[in-house]
């Protein structure tokens, strides 16, 4: 019976295996047409300058504005030229051309359970352009030309960068709409084109730290990884060889205005109109959470895949503590939170939406939501339906007689409870002393019935040395083994440890996944300028199709808010879910950094006392010396000389 | 006393033998153990290039037509005559212009050609007769009957490197081939001043090696306008729309920059390479508020505040992310439907016809009134199409001045071929590529002479082999461009000249001249007193001991003798 039993659930790990990594290699639909080279600039020095270089302040003098002189043969002769292009007339208007780009926004509000308000802006600009052929793009319009150089010079198939303040969690609030590590996280995909991917790579970083005001120049090869499963491309493409992929994290990243603004520059309207005016930085990072992103990627412009554009996704995601800045009332408003209401909406959006979660809440027993709109929309979002109120703001009437919109919910009472997360992670260092300890990953399963696998991606950095041997995995108190694990050692000072596993996780189960380490000791420059505040190793990473209650949309062109489409969906029964787990703060064993002071003191000592004496040794020759006379005798002497008798 | 006497005797050896092994072994290991690495560098050649002597040579042919030159004079025709003018621009510049002139007759072919009814005409078909190179000059002489130019001209200079040259009335018979070269000499010199390398334009390139004499505010200017050399620059047309909700701008940037612009960079290829890309920035403001003038129902800009227009525009342009040449901003600002129409006044107050400016070193703006586009019931946002004849006009106006291709003043008499479809005659980029070469070898010979300055103050920064490498490079090219120069041989120059200045500015820019650190002197005596003292102290007191016990002896065994 128990045999039966193994053999059963054997088969059960290896079909739902199989069936991860069938989903994991359908999500890379082959894209009609082979890529072209395109063509590799191969200019490594000036883009590390050019990162950080802005533009030189013209002179401000008194000669230095004229008035431009255009001179009449030079009008004439461009005038001459014309002749072959039908020159647009004034009266007579020329069609317009039917822009190649689209750009959404939107904007998720859902309370939260723990009475906090989560929100969460997305901005997405769809161009169609080829940035993977050999012809240069170099003219743009809504998408913005930063990035856009930065995709065709790099050969940059995929990008996905996020800075996030703050730690989601996930028991309180639920999934979030875009997952983000704390600290800074940035996964690239290059095109096949690539021959040097870590030089690009170490290129691509040093210009993202320009353009974002990051420190992401601190990605170099010590905290760089190439996961071998856990980071499919999400959008189309025929290339999963992860040789073209580099993933790193820099979870010591603070993230504060700074890196906002370069952000708010990337969108069309800037934050003068449209949802952007929102966005304050003195409101937005007086918050839980924060979590700021940018993902681009090619994707299907049809269902048929004919024509292929490139996908912008700008995202925003806050969660602001009520209870702090509420004084006590529980009421929400967009005032309340952004110190500003909503006037209209960015005249460059083709739609843009204010979307309020009201799942919870369907016969407004537990909050009251004003104004009132008629509108009402279902999405599935993380194998859940919901129901969310929707402001359309290209509608006038949205704005209603004030011409500004502020939605309120005033709740009524504190009940409901939350489902609880399907899959959720936590992580923490066990241990005492400065030499070893034990990283305990726990991956909680609240399915009831329902088993399902993970990929679990670890990175370690070197100086924690990983003994791999004491890996354990265990659910139900019952050893878990592992259906793939994919372990790439570390190097000292090269490389990190990176650590993959696929875990089958049984229904409503907790399993454990522990490695002991040991601390190693690094050289006195190698120490940051707190060593005793710790060392971070970053979150790990859990990736999982969830099986889902209701069944999911698989429909990729159908108009669907942008919060539902970022993970594509390739079957009904599953979404994809990816939970980050805490960073961890691990203590090193650091030296006494006024070191270099004493050993300078030490050695002089150590050298002034052994080797005088051993010169004086080697050198003086010794003798014995007549014993002096007594005091008494000498004095008797000096009388005897005062009075002229030969001393004693 | 015999025993305390060899005693003594082993003491000295010992505390000689010790100071030996330190002098011996400890010195040199501790010199070895500190010692930098310092890769071997070109120094002698440095300082020759450190005073920069250049020559510029230019071929110049004179071709006289039939008619220009009696027979016995033709017979002495084909001569070679060379002229130099030496100028001393400071204490370690000095510059030489060598002019190689050539006198022939001209042959059948050219004689067709210059029979042809026009100028233009006859240039054309006197450029397909013989490729000329880069930066050589032929001036045909052309009897004063001829029908070629009109009645008041008695120059013109064509599109590519041909001149016509009038002969005058006097100069008819019966003179010496001597005093006909004569007569024609300060005519020539005049050709010479327009097609080729003038005085001014050469100082004005070296204005990065040599402080100009304030006074001639106007050359500064126009020097100081021009962008400063570089293997590439970066162009980038931007399309302000500051009020979207009103004006849905389109702009066929992309055909537009096929029309104008690429014919005039495909022309400058040899000078640097061009990249060029466009964007449109929404709510992009000006810094400053237009003021309504209400004789003209207009909003005006007064040109005293357009310095302060582009700096909240600057913020949004970004800098290209994927190069580090310099870039060249030109943007086109259709004001909001509240602001229009808008007006650029000049210092006269007076409206400027282009409705443009530029900036020098750093692009130009045009102000593009769409106002006119629209009556007043029109339905707000309105699609308008920019007229892009109109803006490219006004933007390669100011792309000529920008890359530094000056519009020179011509003396009475002139007439200069209107330029062609790419914007450019061959004389004007011969004229920039000498200006460019020079101003090349100038900055790379001052780049690599502070760079090799800079090593020899700081004694213990780490040369690597690749920045000697770099030098050496830089210093060869630099050599070379300078010989082209005198060999007049201008595309090699330039060719060398930007290998050099791009050698040069790796060396000097190289992070790993940085990256080290290196302590002051004083600093590093600080660390090694207290180690050395404690050793030095006994070893110096010893040999002391030692000179003045032998001296003492020597007194002994003296007054022994005596």
């Amino acid at each position: 019976m128990a045999a039966h039993g193994c053999n059963y659930s054997a088969l059960l790990l290896i079909i739902c295996s199989v069936s991860v990594f069938i989903v994991a290699d359908s999500q890379d639909t082959t894209l009609s047409g082979g890529h072209h080279a395109a063509a590799v600039e191969d200019n490594p020095q000036a883009a590390t300058e050019a990162a950080g270089k802005t533009s030189e302040q013209p002179a401000v003098e008194e000669r230095s504005w004229e008035a431009t002189e255009v001179e009449e043969a030079t009008l004439h002769e461009a005038a001459g030229d014309k002749q072959d292009t039908p020159a647009p007339e004034t009266e007579a208007p020329s069609p317009v051309p039917q822009p190649k780009d689209d750009f959404q926004e939107e904007l998720v509000i859902r309370p939260l359970h723990s009475g906090d308000i989560y929100a969460s802006f997305q901005f997405r600009t769809l161009w169609e352009t080829d940035f993977m052929s050999g012809n240069k793009v170099s003219h743009y319009r809504l998408f913005p030309k930063s990035l856009g150089q930065v995709i065709s010079k790099f050969s940059v198939r995929e990008l996905h960068i996020s800075f996030t303040q703050g730690y989601w969690r996930t028991m309180q609030w639920g999934q979030p709409f875009q997952p983000a590590p704390p600290g800074a996280e940035l996964w690239v995909w290059f095109q096949d084109s690539v021959t040097d991917v870590d030089g690009t790579w170490k290129e691509l970083t040093n210009v993202l730290s320009g353009i974002f005001c990051a420190s992401l120049n601190f990605i170099d090869s010590t905290n760089t990884v190439q996961p071998s499963a856990s980071f499919k491309p999400l959008g189309i493409g025929n290339v999963t060889d992860h040789r073209f992929l580099r993933y790193a994290t820099l979870p010591r990243e603070i993230v504060c205005t700074e890196n906002l603004t370069p952000w708010k520059k990337l969108l069309p309207c800037g934050s003068k109109a449209g949802l952007t005016v929102l966005l304050k930085s003195e409101k937005l990072f007086h918050s839980s959470f924060h979590s700021q992103a940018v993902h681009i990627r090619p994707v299907c412009q049809d269902w048929q895949c004919k024509t292929t554009s490139w996908e912008l996704r700008q995202t925003l995601n806050v969660v602001f503590d009520l209870h702090t800045s509420g004084q006590g009332k529980r009421e929400w408003s967009l005032f309340k939170m952004f110190s500003r209401t909503l006037t209209e909406a960015c005249p460059l959006a083709s739609s843009s939406k204010i979307y309020i979660d009201i799942t919870d809440d369907p016969q407004g027993e537990l909050f009251e939501l004003s104004p009132a709109t008629p509108l009402l929309s279902q999405a599935m979002v993380l194998g859940d339906r919901r129901t969310f109120s929707v402001y359309d703001l290209m509608q006038p009437v949205t704005f209603g007689t004030v011409r500004s919109l502020n939605p309120l919910i005033r709740w009524k009472s504190s009940e409901g409870d939350m489902l609880r997360p399907l899959l959720h992670a936590e992580r923490y260092v066990a241990g005492y002393g400065l030499q070893t300890g034990e990283i305990h990953t726990l991956m909680y399963n609240n399915h009831p019935y329902r088993s399902f696998p993970v990929l679990l991606l670890d990175t370690v950095p070197w100086y924690l040395r990983l003994y791999i041997h004491t890996l354990t995995v265990t659910s139900k108190g019952k050893d878990n083994k592992p259906s793939y694990i994919h372990y790439q050692p570390s190097k000292d000072r090269l490389r990190p440890h990176l650590l993959e596993m696929l875990v089958q996780l049984p229904p409503n189960s907790v399993t454990e996944v522990t490695v002991q380490f040991e601390r190693a000791l690094l050289k006195w420059t190698e120490y940051t300028p707190d060593p005793n505040h710790g060392f971070y190793v970053g979150s790990s990473v859990i990736s999982s199709l969830v099986p889902s209650i209701v069944a999911m949309d698989t429909n990729i062109t159908m108009d669907r808010p942008l919060f539902s489409s970022f993970f594509p969906c390739k079957e009904e029964s599953s979404f994809f879910v990816r939970v980050y787990t805490e960073p961890l703060l691990v203590n090193l064993p650091t030296p006494d950094f006024s070191m270099p002071y004493n050993v300078i003191c030490l050695t002089c000592t150590v050298v002034a006392v052994g080797y005088g004496s051993l010169y004086n040794l080697l050198t003086r020759s010794f003798q014995i010396e007549e014993p002096s006379p007594g005091l008494a005798k000498r004095l008797a002497n000096i009388i005897r000389r005062m009075r002229g008798v030969p001393p004693l | 006393m015999a025993t305390t006497e060899v005693e003594h005797r082993r003491g000295q050896l010992a505390s000689l033998s010790i100071a030996a092994v330190v002098i011996i072994v400890g010195v040199p290991l501790w010199w070895r153990t500190t010692e930098t690495y310092r890769a071997w560098l070109p120094v002698s050649q440095i300082n020759e290039l450190a005073n920069l002597q250049l020559q510029l040579s230019a071929d110049v042919e004179v071709v006289f037509a039939r008619g220009t030159v009696t027979p016995e004079q033709q017979k002495k025709v084909p001569l070679t005559k060379t002229q130099d003018e030496e100028h001393t621009v400071d204490e370690d510049t000095a510059l030489r212009y060598r002019y190689e002139t050539k006198y022939r007759t001209a042959n059948i072919m050219e004689e067709d050609a210059l029979n042809q009814p026009s100028a233009a005409d006859a240039d054309l078909s006197l450029h397909t007769l013989s490729e000329s190179l880069c930066g050589s000059l032929v001036v045909y002489v052309i009897p004063e009957s001829s029908s070629l130019l009109p009645e008041d001209v008695d120059v013109y200079i064509g599109q590519r490197r041909t001149a016509l040259l009038r002969n005058g009335a006097q100069m008819r018979v019966g003179r010496t081939i001597e005093q006909l070269l004569a007569h024609l000499e300060p005519r020539i010199r005049q050709v010479l001043k327009v097609m080729s390398f003038s005085h001014t334009d050469i100082t004005a390139a070296l204005s990065g090696r040599v402080r100009l004499s304030p006074g001639n505010k106007e050359s500064i200017a126009d020097s100081m306008r021009a962008f400063k050399s570089s293997p590439g620059y970066e162009i980038t047309f931007s399309l302000l729309n500051p009020d979207p909700k009103s004006h849905r701008l389109h702009w066929d940037i992309e055909g537009a920059v096929q029309t104008y612009i690429q014919p005039l960079l495909t022309k400058l290829a040899p000078v640097a390479n061009f990249s060029i890309d466009s964007q449109t920035l929404y709510y992009a403001m000006l810094g400053v508020n237009p003021r309504f003038d209400s004789s003209r129902n207009a909003y005006t800009l007064n040109s005293d505040s357009l310095a302060h227009v582009i700096n909240p525009v600057e913020a949004r342009l970004g800098s290209n992310a994927a190069s580090s040449n310099p870039v060249l901003n030109f943007l086109l600002y259709a004001p909001d439907a509240q602001h229009s129409p808008l007006y650029i006044q000049d210092r006269q107050k007076q409206k400027v016809p282009s409705n443009a400016f530029h900036s020098p070193r750093w692009g130009g703006i045009m102000v593009y009134n769409v106002n006119s586009f629209y009556g007043p019931e029109a339905v707000f946002p309105v699609d308008i199409n920019i007229d892009m004849a109109k803006v490219m006009g006004v933007f390669l106006a100011q792309l000529r001045l920008l890359l530094g291709v000056q519009s020179t003043t011509t003396p009475p008499g002139f007439l200069v071929a209107p330029c062609s479809s790419t914007g450019l005659a061959d004389w004007e980029l011969d004229r920039l590529m000498w200006s460019r070469s020079v101003e090349n070898v100038a900055t790379a010979a001052t780049t690599i002479t502070s760079l090799a300055q800079l090593l020899d103050q700081i004694g213990n920064i780490v040369i690597n082999d690749n920045i000697a490498e770099q030098v050496s490079s830089a210093v060869t090219s630099l050599q070379l461009a300078v010989a082209e120069l005198e060999a007049g041989n201008l595309g090699f120059a330039l060719q060398y000249s930007k290998e050099a200045i791009l050698a040069s500015e790796r060396a000097f820019f190289d992070p790993s001249l940085l990256h080290l650190l290196y302590f002051p002197d004083d600093q590093k005596f600080a660390i090694y007193i207290p180690l050395f003292l404690p050793m030095c102290v006994p070893i110096l007191l010893s040999l002391l001991k030692i000179i003045s016990d032998a001296r003492q002896r020597r007194k002994e065994r003296q007054a022994k003798k005596d």
